[in-house]
């Protein structure tokens, strides 16, 4: 295998480094490796950085900031983030856990990005050295960055604020039908005051059901308080077919999923 | 290709190696090491057939270079048995027909092992999780769960 690997001791020699051509960037390697062993010959060249920042979860003044190098079961074990676990322990198994990291799944393509699905909803923040971007316009323009990303961080909603589901076939792991998440605030009548929904395979990348967030607000989460909701849920997507499902499948069952989610 | 200096202890020993860059940790413990436990079916991280243990957390050596494995400690299923003996794990897995062609094995005895480590008392469903990474072909899974439950009531009673 032509492919050489080159560890930097911080982020930005790794970043001067990307810039040469037939370069990527290596996290867990669950994705870039397994693309080296299947033939891709596009790579020759694996960047690293071993900054031990990137590794960092800090948990400080309400915000909660993950380093891009944390994997999935680092995440899923630690005491304080409760509210991502169930979003972390959806990806893969638990060797894929313990390799899978949050830059990666930052850029991962439908039916992969579980955990991105949970950071749009809680709207993350994305950083790298250059600065920080909102996570939406992050994704939108991910296939041209060729920055690092370092962390992400979010403002973390009260516990019952968060909700998270991802469907899949096969149990107890298996790739993704769907995955939904929702950060849902409710006035002191119980109705929605405001909504984010992020869903997983309904496109390439994560995106937001913004016809349907709109639907919900004023609404209260009852079967016929969420029904506009669910009748929008498919506007704007274009799911992915694939051997899991087929685009009109993942369509077809999105509002069963997405009430089961708001209901639950 | 340039060849890089790696160097790791494998089931207790040290080794040092020149590898080529780029070398995945299974075709190393394979190919350069002799270590022909781990499996390689299929390359892609979905078999769990090259599970390894690195540090203590279950790894697949398919998708792992061997770089990055530098001062690591590495587990694999040659280096259980002592002294001749099977570990309880292995026995079970014989004990309980576990194992039918045998490629997925060490795989899946790399899987529990990490799971008994932490959790020597496991419920069914924590055992199913625990193997849920690794597919097996042939004995339709029941053996293997009866197994690694077998094998940790025999860690307990052996410890009581
Ligand atoms: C068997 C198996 C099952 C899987 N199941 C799931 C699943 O259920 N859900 C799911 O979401 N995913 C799944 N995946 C996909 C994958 O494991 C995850 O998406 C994972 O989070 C990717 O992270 P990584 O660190 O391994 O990425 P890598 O393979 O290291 O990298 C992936 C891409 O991201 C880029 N990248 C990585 N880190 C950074 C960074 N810090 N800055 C800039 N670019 C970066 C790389 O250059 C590459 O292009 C599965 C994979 C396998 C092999
Ligand atoms: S060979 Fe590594 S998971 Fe199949
Ligand atoms: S015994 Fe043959 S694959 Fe499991």
């Amino acid at each position: 295998m032509a492919l050489a690997l080159h560890t930097f001791a911080t982020v930005k020699d790794a970043n001067a480094a990307l810039k040469a051509a037939g370069t990527r960037y290596l996290g867990g390697g669950t994705l870039v490796i397994r693309a080296a062993n299947e033939g891709d010959v596009s790579v020759s060249g694996l960047i690293r950085s071993i900054d031990p920042a990137l590794s960092a979860i800090a948990i400080a003044g309400g915000k909660v900031s993950i380093g891009a190098s944390v994997t999935m079961a680092a995440i899923a074990r630690h005491p304080e983030l409760g509210i991502l676990a169930k979003a972390a322990r959806a990806v893969g198994g638990p060797a894929v856990r313990n390799m899978a990291t949050v830059g990666g799944n930052l850029f991962a393509p439908a039916p992969y990005g579980d955990f991105a699905v949970a950071l749009l909803a809680l709207d993350a923040m994305v950083g790298t050295d250059d600065g920080e971007l909102p996570i939406e316009t992050f994704l939108a323009g991910r296939d041209g960055s060729r920055a690092i990303v370092t962390s992400v961080s979010f403002t973390p909603p009260k516990a019952d604020g968060f909700r998270f589901l991802k469907v899949s076939r096969v149990k107890p792991k298996g790739v993704s039908v769907l995955s939904i998440a929702a950060v849902l605030g409710q006035a002191a009548d119980g109705t929605v005051s405001s909504a984010r929904i992020a869903l997983g395979c309904m496109a390439d990348r994560p995106m937001r059901a913004k016809t349907a967030e709109k639907a919900l607000l004023g609404r209260s989460l009852t079967k016929d308080g969420i029904a506009p909701a669910l009748a929008a849920a498919g506007e704007g997507t274009s799911p992915i077919t694939d051997p899991i499902a087929t685009a009109w499948y993942r369509n077809e069952v999105l509002p069963v999923h997405l009430g089961r989610l708001l209901l639950s | 290709m340039a060849k890089v200096p790696v160097q790791f202890t494998l089931n207790g020993s040290e080794k040092a190696e020149f590898i080529d860059s780029g070398t995945t940790l299974l075709n190393a413990l394979r190919d350069k090491i002799g270590d022909t436990s781990p499996k390689g079916g299929c390359h892609q991280g979905t078999c769990g057939a090259c599970s390894v243990i690195i540090d203590g957390e279950l790894r697949l050596s398919c998708l792992t270079l061997a770089e990055t494995c530098d001062g690591a400690a590495i587990t694999t299923t040659l280096g259980l048995a002592e002294g001749g003996v099977m570990h309880p794990l292995q026995r079970a897995f014989l004990d309980t027909f576990a194992t039918q062609c045998g490629f997925c094995t060490p795989g899946m005895i790399m899987a529990a092992k990490v799971l008994l480590d932490h959790t020597p008392n496991p419920s069914r469903d924590e055992v199913i999780e625990a193997l849920s990474g690794n597919i097996c072909r042939c004995t339709g899974y029941e053996p293997i769960i009866q197994a690694v439950l077998r094998a940790a009531r025999a860690n307990s009673q052996n410890a009581a």
